[in-house]
């Protein structure tokens, strides 16, 4: 059990001279936060980018569960579990939220080549789709046009797609990203129990919710995994302190 | 209800009554008119899923259209020569019956689908319409330099192709063909639209990185879309062929994609009637201005322009505006 549910090796990416991943290596374990944190252009949606599957690493290797995944596309690797949301929120605007969550449910149930049955009308589908949606608290505006949500229901509708991938993997690219204090922290419960089904890669510069959250952290700099460990060891890293926190923390 | 139903129900019931009455009135010519507009609107519905729900702007339809019109008219002057069109591998004669006509339409449609869109669905946006553009315009010259058929000229087919049971030389025998083929493509897309690769299909259009992201092939999807687009395209090219009894590489021309393009943002983009209420509307322009003056096309643009900049939802998305605010 003590084997990585994901494990990068040595990814390397460069756009020309600009190194955006030098040699990465890093490990998601079961029932983890694992929070990726670094300045602005440090690389971390990069980084997410290669493992969910839009962006090719020069090098290296990404592993699920043990298997090679590297060579897999987005949407194949989004079947084998490996859920993403989007730093900027990535929805089907004209749809209604019932309806993005359905492409979901059918996205990963594979049978996406179904001309006559109505979706619409699929209940055990909707089922699926009515679970993910009141987990995340959004089981009111089901029918409501995407377009008419707030930025953060826009948010909490990104991790409910997420859910319905029956995720081995959540790549969170900064959930809380415009959020305010309090749907943040409204927000935090619920990443406390989608832990122990799937474990979390954090990207967030909440620096209070990673904090908070997190039972580990990585620092990203310039590409570079400058460190990796508790919440204690960050705090207390010279190099991090001066290359990312600053005074404050 | 909601008004686009009752709008919908109301088109349908229009193209029923129109060709009905012409019957009683003896006027063959206006029934003649409803069948182009069956027509034309049957290639449109077939642009509407690859340009409506899929967001694929293909700019050469007509290439699926012309070949519809070309296989037709092969097989039939094939039959009418009484020369196989190939003796190997196997024996493959020419036919005046439409189900047969209409079966290898099919299967060259899906094929010519296969074949632009494996090339065409690498690129996206202003490439894809470039591409889409361009395999038109290689059939359509490849048409021109083709002597066999015709040429520049075009073939005429003599006699209207047979359909088993019907009398296709009668006016309303020939609309009923067309009007049900119509209906078939509207029902499949109606169901089409609210299905798992409907909602996958116009999901991928707002948002192909969403679509992926949850497991969907969008590629493939889109792949999928565009060869069930040409199916249709491709039909309404072998009806239209046997509306006139003579085909030209005219069938093929952007001129004609950018009709069909025509009725379905008159219309209304992605709206299952669209296609119907912009052919309709096309041909009663073209009836009505057509004879007051030759340059009735710029009516036509100004009217586009308009549907552009004001009415996006085209025709029916006007009509059906208070829908919007009731959901």
């Amino acid at each position: 059990m003590n084997n990585p549910v994901l494990r990068l090796e040595n990814i390397q990416k460069s756009f020309g001279a600009l190194v955006a991943s030098d040699n990465i290596s890093l490990d998601l374990r079961a029932g983890e936060i694992h929070a990726l944190i670094g300045p602005n252009g440090a690389g971390k949606s990069t980084l997410i980018q290669q493992i969910a599957g839009s962006l090719a690493p020069d090098h290296g290797r990404i592993s699920l569960l043990g298997q090679d995944i590297s060579k897999a596309g987005l949407s194949q690797r989004a079947r084998l579990g490996l859920a993403r949301t989007f730093q900027i929120s990535e929805l089907a605007l004209e749809d209604s939220v019932l309806q993005n969550v359905l492409l979901g449910v059918i996205g990963a149930s594979g049978r996406v080549f179904r001309f006559f049955r109505n979706a619409l009308k699929d209940q055990d589908n909707i089922t699926q789709a009515n679970t993910a949606l009141s987990r995340v608290g959004l089981l009111e505006v089901a029918q409501k046009p995407v377009s008419t949500l707030s930025h953060g229901q826009r948010r909490q509708l990104e991790i409910a797609i997420a859910l319905t991938l029956k995720p081995k993997v959540l790549l969170l690219d900064e959930p809380m990203a415009g959020l305010g204090g309090s749907g943040s922290k409204a927000l935090m419960p619920l990443l406390e129990t989608l832990k122990s089904e799937a474990p979390i890669l954090l990207v967030e510069h909440d620096m209070d919710a990673v904090f908070a959250l997190a039972d580990r952290i990585s620092v990203l700099v310039y590409g570079k995994l400058i460190a990796t460990g508790s919440v204690a060891e960050i705090r207390a890293n010279r190099e991090v302190r001066t290359a990312y926190l600053g005074d404050e923390a | 209800m909601k008004r686009e139903t009752m709008i919908n129900a109301a088109l349908l019931l229009a193209m029923i009554a129109v060709p009905l009455w012409a019957y009683y009135a003896g006027k063959p010519f206006t029934i003649t008119l409803a069948t182009k507009v069956a027509i034309l609107a049957l290639a449109g519905v077939g642009l509407n899923i690859a340009l409506g729900i899929g967001g694929l702007v293909s700019f050469g339809h007509a290439a699926f259209f012309g070949l519809g019109g070309y296989t037709m008219g092969i097989l039939a002057s094939h039959a009418q020569s009484y020369s196989p069109l190939f003796n190997w591998p196997f024996l493959f004669e020419g036919s005046q019956n439409m189900l047969m006509i209409w079966g290898v339409t099919i299967l060259v449609s899906a094929l010519a689908g296969l074949i632009i869109g494996l090339l065409a669905l690498r690129t996206s946006g202003v490439y894809f319409i470039m591409l889409s553009l361009a395999f038109g315009q290689m059939l359509y010259y490849f048409a021109i330099s083709w002597p066999a058929y015709g040429g520049e000229d075009g073939l005429s087919i003599y006699v209207r192709n047979g359909f088993p049971g019907l009398n296709t030389l009668d006016p309303i025998q020939f609309f009923a063909i067309c009007f049900a083929l119509l209906l078939l493509a509207l029902f499949f897309t109606h169901r089409l639209m609210n299905s798992p690769f409907g909602l996958a299909l116009n999901a991928a259009r707002q948002s192909p990185l969403r679509a992926a992201t949850v497991g969907v092939g969008v590629f493939r999807l889109r792949l999928v879309a565009l060869i069930i687009s040409a199916i249709i395209t491709g039909l309404a090219g072998a009806l239209y062929a046997d509306l006139n009894r003579f085909i030209s590489p005219t069938m093929l021309s952007w001129q004609t994609s950018g009709e069909i393009m025509v009725f379905v943002i008159l219309g209304g983009v992605g709206r299952l009637m669209g296609p119907l209420a912009g052919a309709a509307l096309f041909i009663i322009l073209e009836q009505v201005l057509g004879p007051i003056s030759e340059y009735w096309h710029i009516y036509l643009g100004a009217m586009l322009l308009l549907v552009v900049l004001f009415a996006r939802g085209g025709i029916i998305g006007s009509l059906a505006k208070r829908d919007a605010a009731h959901e």
